[in-house]
């Protein structure tokens, strides 16, 4: 925590984990090519949890890739917490964790949790969690030792997501990370990733296309619009915490979901 | 050890995997392979049957109990011309996949180089082998040589192309989450692009295994005084068709006993299935 202070003095935007000010990303050749956002602007505030909806091709996956440092800025500038997104990488103030699990078939759970702390350059002094209490903390305690091939898709994607965990990253980047599970298993990870932000207090933002689990998750929600990809609203989410499944069903739940939906069609 | 266990949803892809592995246990071995040894025991008694029913003079077909006679008869023979040719495909196949898979390695970080080199790979392979062999002769001379050069060449093609196919199914997430970690080429090289191509090698070089065997003992055909090949060429023309038949098994099982000893390393070395996100 001490730490979480110190670095955060360095910041030169108040509160905010990220900046994005006036952002335009550009794929290909100046003709041929196609903007994917365009104008783009929005503080993330430290500690909260942003979730990113919006048709397909409006960039939401390019604007979390971008503060992933895995593209390219054409113009305007994104800040991770006061630095450009590769000092931030280069310092490990985020993890990322996709659609897939992108897990290592030939290491055992543990051994991929394990595998930011064997790769990259580690700064001397940081502290870094628990690979076991991480797996614990996953629901995935006893499992050390399974294979990839062994685990269900949802627990693949709880070792993933103990792994992004394991370099105490301010900021979790999350791209449609429960997209390709069931719904029972989405609806379960999507109540422990609420437990697990509300435990260890990093920033999440989370790019996902379904609307109720966009709410569900939400501190707020940024919606995008596409053709190019810009900023239709970033709305803040007046439902109170801890949520349960339960709430879904609520009017309040509903009344959110149904103006986003007309948002989403009007973009 | 209760608490540790997964929910039964979640915990149906272990059980699964347990019960696969419950297969290879002894009994279930002896059992899979009956009826192939059944098959294959039928086939010889039947080809002794009609080699006694039809007459079939020995020098055009000998039966599987004149072939094992020409065993205890030649022996000697066998087993001097066995090692020669056992020695020419093992340095071949070491050789040749060694080779390939450096060139692998070298392509698949440098598009120039698989874009000038791969065309002559492919070139290389279309020459038939057995036409390539006088040219390595007068190249290198009647040693042993040629014979290496020919097992190795067999064995290069297929190597290459699984090699840089292998070196390059990683797939982008995993190669995004390694930029994300700051890992270095070679940290991904060594953690993520060679244990995946892993399971690509080992398919080429099983077949690399049984080709080996064929490039040795085609090579001894062109000239040669010793090997398994040159023991077949003077078999034939002596009319010494036992001989022949006992060389081509000898062959065969060379072949076999190296096919086996590869796959028995793969399974040793690669102990775990690629999982499927989607």
């Amino acid at each position: 925590m001490l730490e979480t202070l110190n670095r955060s003095g360095q910041d030169s935007v108040g509160n905010s984990a990220v900046s994005v000010k006036n952002l335009h990303i550009r794929f290909g050749a100046d003709d041929s090519g196609f903007t994917a956002l365009s104008d783009v602007s929005v503080e993330i505030p430290a500690g909260s949890l942003v979730t990113m909806l919006g048709p397909s091709g409006c960039g939401k996956s390019t604007l979390l890739r971008t503060v992933a440092d895995l593209v390219h800025i054409t113009d305007g500038s994104v800040s991770v917490h006061g630095q450009t997104p590769r000092k931030a990488r280069e310092g490990r103030d985020f993890a990322f964790v996709f659609q897939e699990a992108t897990l290592l078939p030939w290491r055992n759970v543990i051994d991929n949790v394990r595998l930011p702390l064997l790769v990259g350059k580690r700064e001397a002094g940081a502290t870094y969690a628990d690979p076991e209490e991480l797996l614990a903390l996953v629901g995935l305690k006893g499992r050390e030792k399974s294979m990839p091939h062994e685990l269900s898709g949802g627990q693949r994607q709880r070792v993933a997501i103990a792994r992004a965990l394991v370099t105490r990253p301010r900021i979790l980047l999350m791209d449609e990370p429960f997209g390709a599970l069931d719904e029972i298993t989405r609806d379960k990870l999507n109540e422990e990733l609420l437990r697990l932000w509300q435990e260890t207090g990093t920033t999440i933002l989370f790019v996902t296309h379904s609307i109720p689990e966009a709410v569900f998750l939400g501190q707020h929600v940024l919606m995008l619009a596409a053709h190019p990809g810009r900023v239709k609203e970033f709305m803040k989410v007046d439902l109170p915490y801890p949520r349960s499944l339960a709430m879904r069903d609520t009017v309040e739940f509903i009344q959110v979901t149904a103006h986003l939906r007309k948002l989403l069609g009007e973009c | 050890m209760a608490n540790a266990l997964p929910s039964q949803a979640e915990g149906r892809a272990l059980t699964d995997g347990n019960r696969f592995r419950m297969l290879d246990t002894a009994a279930g071995a002896v059992l899979r392979h009956l009826p192939a040894t059944l098959a294959i025991l039928g086939c010889i008694l039947l080809w002794q049957l009609v080699v006694w029913g039809f007459s079939v003079p020995t020098f055009m077909a000998p039966g599987p109990v004149d072939v094992i006679k020409a065993f205890g008869e030649n022996a000697g023979v066998l087993w001097t011309n066995f090692w020669p040719t056992l020695m020419e495909a093992v340095l071949g196949f070491i050789f040749g996949n060694v080779i390939a898979v450096l060139l692998a390695v070298w392509f698949v970080y440098s598009p120039l180089a698989e874009r000038a080199f791969y065309p002559i790979a492919v070139i290389i392979k279309s020459i038939p082998i057995i036409a390539l062999a006088p040219i390595l002769v007068l190249l290198v001379g009647n040693g042993i040589a040629p014979k290496i050069i020919i097992a190795g060449l067999i064995c290069f093609f297929p190597t290459l192309v699984n090699m840089v196919q292998g070196l390059k199914s990683a797939s982008p997430a995993m190669l995004d989450l390694m930029r994300i970690l700051s890992a270095s080429n070679s940290e991904i090289f060594w953690k993520v692009r060679l244990p995946g191509s892993l399971p690509f090698l080992f398919a080429a070089l099983k077949i690399a295994a049984t080709s080996s065997v064929m490039g040795a003992i085609v090579a001894e055909w062109i000239g040669s005084s010793y090997g398994l090949g040159a023991l077949i060429i003077e078999a034939t023309y002596n009319f010494r068709s036992p001989l022949l038949y006992a060389t081509v098994v000898i062959a065969a099982s060379l072949a076999v006993v190296l096919f086996f000893a590869v796959s028995y390393a793969e399974s040793k070395i690669v102990r775990w299935k690629p999982t499927t996100d989607h």
